[in-house]
């Protein structure tokens, strides 16, 4: 009984990020589109396009494979698990045993992992130098979200997400190697969800060429499930911001309907104050080259050993 | 008694070699392999039996060898799961080998040794006393030498067989002068009697050095790796696989056997030694093998990377247990022998893969190959779950052991040198860096092999290879998924092995719910890939479900769309030189010293222009090439000494015992 009840609130929860996700990328096109004095679409234009996206018939590659078939299935379901993974109301949930932080940017690294394939499935350059790119860039931002989550875990005592929400909730003295790590980590979460100055979401015929030119062979119900994920990812980056940095207001499970409405309105609250930041950042920054990109990521990756250095100097005075 | 078994089973392998030269033709490959196979089953269940019962450690005493020693064996928890694990490998490669063998060009060189090279990795682990351990790693090296010079006529395999000769010869050597201090003056060659032997803090030192020295060698330790790119994919690829999966981890047995069980306690700065040679290697071992284009050679410098890692779990068990912390130094114990298994599960299957595809195309260059997904379905698919098994992704094993690694990391905190606390977090980040390079690496060896358009016309015509590799192929496959979901098996069975060598075993897993993992008794920190498995199973099964329900199911082929300008030539699509510039631009210049060159021929001039990159290994430029100046520069001042007349040649033998009389005079 108690494996059907946790079950059924897993779904909920799947559910949950699964529906908000497309609104969030809505949110952040609306207030760049408004900054720069366009109307812009609608926040809910993200639905409609999926809607479309799924009513279109799909076309695929002559040579297309299995694998270019299955991954967007693939990577959508491992974003969406890692999405629901993070506490995003409430703590403590049930399967939060499941993964700790580092399972969940691993099982990121999986869903990237397949799309690079499905990439170079067709043989086309397009393909080709997205997925070269895109590893290139992960292989400098999966490291520095590791020293992150390292200089975080010393601190917290632990790489389970409720327990470092817990933490960070009653600690109240300011850190150094917060400062560091939260700045670190708004640079890993740029590079990973392809946003500006990494690379442009809006568009794959600019000089970037990373992610849009990786998936630029799928049409249809495929390219649908890659933009969900895609933004299934921007609200798992943006979750897991507001969990480790700004753990006010959540909830622990099973805590009571109040607490759980004033969890529910405070998450929504920071996922929109960080989609909103994250809009303001872009249309104030310009695209740098993608040569500049592992100099931008080694810097994260000096942020989150300083970080980690520090804590461990601190802690052995 | 388990330990008898086992050693018929090395007798078994001899007489297997024996056949292997009585015997001609297609049955004697059958006899030799199936036969192998037989014998590595029932020695695995032998080691595997010893594991589940965990009974105290038996020994056997055979009178062979030095007569005042004869030689010794013993069977304890560790040498078990060693026996399990070479014997696990060796018996997927012979299974492997029944197919792949009747593609053997030069079976007549291959079937005498392979079954004496399984012989000789089994018979090292049980050795219990320096002679028979240093008789059989020698058989180990000679007979994989042997298999390694199988293809002869190429002139590449020559130069990697001498290569490979002269540092198993130095690691050989390594080894003895190890024992040799081991043992002390009294000759105690006994395992039982080294280990009660005293010995000042300084000859520990040394020995372990030497041990290092030794072991790294043979495991690939960079900088002494630079033979095993060369020497692995030379061999036949059932072989490459063992060579890689299996030898390197009787390297590694031969490390944990001396520094953890033999010399006694160490040092804690030894620690920092095995730390960042396991980072550097895990690091240089990984953006090696980004930067080849030979599918085989790619997976040897992988290999290298996982032998790092392998040590970098030993450093940290090494430094937890000089500080006294039992728990931590057997969670980074677990970690290094979880990954030890893991490396020769995917490792082997890999190279299968690579030795399908080489059997079915002729092909080892990436540059020729391409689209083999369509052509070979069924090894693709495993190629496809080892390359997401290295790569360390979840819910596969690889994923547990570099969790287990980086859980022990974060338990450094508490030692008490500063020169650790402040280097393993370094070496995290390394780990952490390797990890992701590859992820790249691995999406370059499978997309290049399997995916995208063929680059030749025989990948072009290339077909699926036999049912009996794809079974070999296939039990490693279930094997690597098996281990990822229920890691909380082989992290209790590893329990008492840990135990014995640094006090205390992990956490006892089996009680955890969804058989999820914790690192240490009471944390937060959990993982279950079981759970992980079925979300992802489920959400992905319940999406195409409900996409293929609601969804119109329409679906058109057409040409590759490509931004509106595809080109029908394959030679246009990502090379494997291409894929890896970006990496290459990063890490390279600094790295390998990466030169690119372009030759354009001026406008009017007919000839193609040209573009170059060079690589350098900056190992061969800073150990071996100042060695080889110096050999041949004394090697021709002392050239004269080979025309002296007899009697200076005696006068010389004379000055010289002379010269060792008055040593040991002042000696004594």
């Amino acid at each position: 009984m108690a494996v059907i009840l946790d079950s059924l609130s897993s779904i909920a929860q799947m559910l949950f990020v699964l529906l908000l996700a497309p609104g969030i990328t809505g949110l952040v096109r609306k207030i760049k589109a408004q900054l720069l004095l366009r109307q812009g679409p609608p926040v809910l234009q993200p639905y409609r396009d999926l809607a479309r996206l799924f009513r279109k018939e799909t076309v695929l590659a002559q040579n297309a494979s299995w694998l270019f078939r299955a991954a967007p299935y693939l990577v959508f379901a491992l974003t969406l698990v890692a999405a629901a993974l993070v506490p995003t109301v409430a703590t403590e949930r049930p399967f939060a045993l499941a993964a700790d932080l580092i399972a969940i940017i691993a099982l990121l690294a999986s869903a990237r992992f397949f799309l690079a394939l499905a990439g170079l499935d067709v043989g086309t350059s397009f393909g080709g130098i997205g997925s070269s790119r895109e590893v290139m860039i992960a292989s400098l931002a999966e490291p520095a979200m590791l020293m992150i989550t390292f200089s975080i875990a010393l601190v917290a005592g632990s790489t389970n997400l409720s327990a470092i929400a817990e933490f960070m909730s009653t600690h109240v003295e300011v850190e150094v190697s917060f400062a560091l790590a939260l700045v670190g980590f708004i640079m890993v979460a740029i590079a990973e969800n392809a946003r500006i100055p990494v690379d442009n979401p809006a568009t794959h015929l600019e000089l970037t060429m990373v992610h849009e030119a990786m998936v630029l062979e799928y049409s249809g119900r495929h390219l649908a499930l890659i933009e969900w994920a895609a933004s299934l990812k921007l609200l798992l980056y943006i979750s897991l911001l507001a969990t480790i940095f700004a753990p006010w207001g959540i909830a622990t499970f099973g805590a009571g309907f109040a607490a759980a409405s004033l969890a529910l309105i405070a998450y929504l609250g920071k996922l929109g104050i960080g989609g909103a930041l994250l809009a303001v950042f872009e249309v104030s920054i310009a695209k740098m080259r993608v040569f500049r990109v592992p100099e931008f990521l080694g810097a994260a990756v000096m942020l989150g050993l300083l970080a980690t250095l520090l804590r461990m100097v601190v802690r052995g005075l | 008694m388990v330990i008898e078994l086992l050693l018929l089973c090395v007798a078994a392998y001899l007489g297997l070699g024996l056949a292997g030269i009585a015997l001609k033709g297609r049955a004697a490959s059958i006899v030799v392999y199936a036969g192998s196979f037989a014998v590595a089953i029932t020695a695995l269940a032998g080691g595997a039996r010893v594991l589940w019962e965990s009974p105290p450690a038996s020994e056997m005493l055979l009178p062979i060898g030095i007569p005042w020693l004869g030689a010794h064996f013993r069977l304890d928890p560790l040498s078990a799961f060693f026996v399990a694990v070479a014997n696990l490998g060796a018996a997927a490669a012979s299974l492997f080998a029944i197919g792949y063998g009747q593609h053997e060009t030069a079976p007549e060189r291959v079937l005498p040794f392979y079954p004496a090279f399984l012989g000789g990795m089994t018979l090292v682990i049980l050795a219990a006393d320096a002679f028979s351990f240093l008789v059989s790693w020698e058989v180990m090296s000679l007979a994989s030498w042997a298999l390694v010079m199988a293809h002869h006529r190429d002139k590449e395999n020559i130069a990697a067989g001498y290569i490979y000769l002269v540092m198993a010869a130095f690691s050989g050597f390594a080894l003895l002068l190890a024992f040799g201090l081991l043992a002390g003056p009294e000759g105690n060659y006994a395992f039982a009697a080294i280990r009660e032997a005293e010995r000042s803090p300084a000859l520990t030192s040394l020995i372990l050095a030497l041990v290092l020295v030794g072991t790294g060698a043979k495991a690939g330790l960079v900088p002494l790796h630079v033979w095993l790119p060369l020497a692995h994919p030379a061999a036949p690829s059932h072989v490459s696989a063992l060579m890689s999966g299996v030898m390197t981890k009787v390297a590694v047995y031969g490390f944990i056997r001396i520094a953890f069980d033999l010399v006694g306690p160490l040092e804690w700065w030894w620690s920092i030694v095995v730390l960042a040679l396991g980072g550097i290697t895990a690091v240089m071992g990984v953006l090696y093998a980004l930067m080849q284009h030979d599918l085989k050679r790619l997976l040897a410098y992988s290999t290298v990377e996982n032998v790092g890692i392998i040590f970098i779990a030993l450093g940290l068990a090494l430094a937890f247990r000089a500080n006294g912390f039992q728990a931590a130094a057997g969670l980074a114990m677990t970690a290094a022998l979880f990954h030890v298994l893991n490396h020769a599960l995917f490792k082997s299957l890999l190279f299968f893969g690579a030795g399908a595809v080489l059997a079915a195309t002729g092909e080892r260059s990436m540059e020729r190959l391409g689209g083999l997904i369509h052509r070979m379905k069924l090894t693709a698919f495993c190629f496809l779950v080892g390359s997401a098994a290295i790569s360390a992704l979840p819910p596969l094993n690889g994923f547990v052991s570099e969790w287990l690694t980086f859980q022990a990391i974060f338990l450094s905190p508490s030692m008490e040198q500063w020169a650790l606390i402040l280097l393993v977090p370094a070496v995290g980040a390394m780990l952490a860096l390797s990890a992701a390079l590859a992820a790249a690496c691995f999406v370059k060896a499978f997309g290049m092999t399997f995916l995208g358009r063929p680059r030749s016309q025989q990948a072009v015509g290339a077909g699926e290879t036999d049912g009996v590799s794809l079974a070999a192929m296939f039990g490693l496959t279930a094997l690597c998924v098996a281990l990822g979901l229920f890691p909380g098996i082989v992290i209790d069975m590893l329990a008492p092995i840990v135990r014995g060598l640094v006090g205390e075993g992990a956490t006892v897993q089996s009680l955890q719910p969804y058989f999820s993992i914790v690192p240490v008794a009471g944390s937060r920190n959990t993982y279950s890939g079981f759970l992980i498995f079925i979300f992802v199973a489920m959400s992905a099964g319940l999406t195409a479900l409900l996409v293929h329900v609601f969804a119109p199911r329409k679906l058109r082929r057409g040409p590759a769309w490509d931004c509106g300008f595809p080109d029908p030539s394959p030679q246009t699509q990502y090379s494997p030189a291409s894929f890896a510039q970006p990496i290459r631009r990063v890490f390279g210049t600094m790295v390998f010293r990466a030169r690119e060159t372009v030759t354009m021929p001026p406008p009017g001039d007919m000839a193609p222009a040209r573009f170059e990159v060079t690589l350098r290994d900056l190992a061969w430029d800073a150990f071996y090439a100042p060695v080889s100046l110096f050999i041949q520069f004394a090697s021709a001042r002392l050239n004269y000494l080979q025309f002296l007349t007899i009697r200076r040649y005696l006068g010389l033998v004379f000055f010289a015992l002379v010269f060792l009389l008055v040593v040991l005079a002042l000696w004594q």
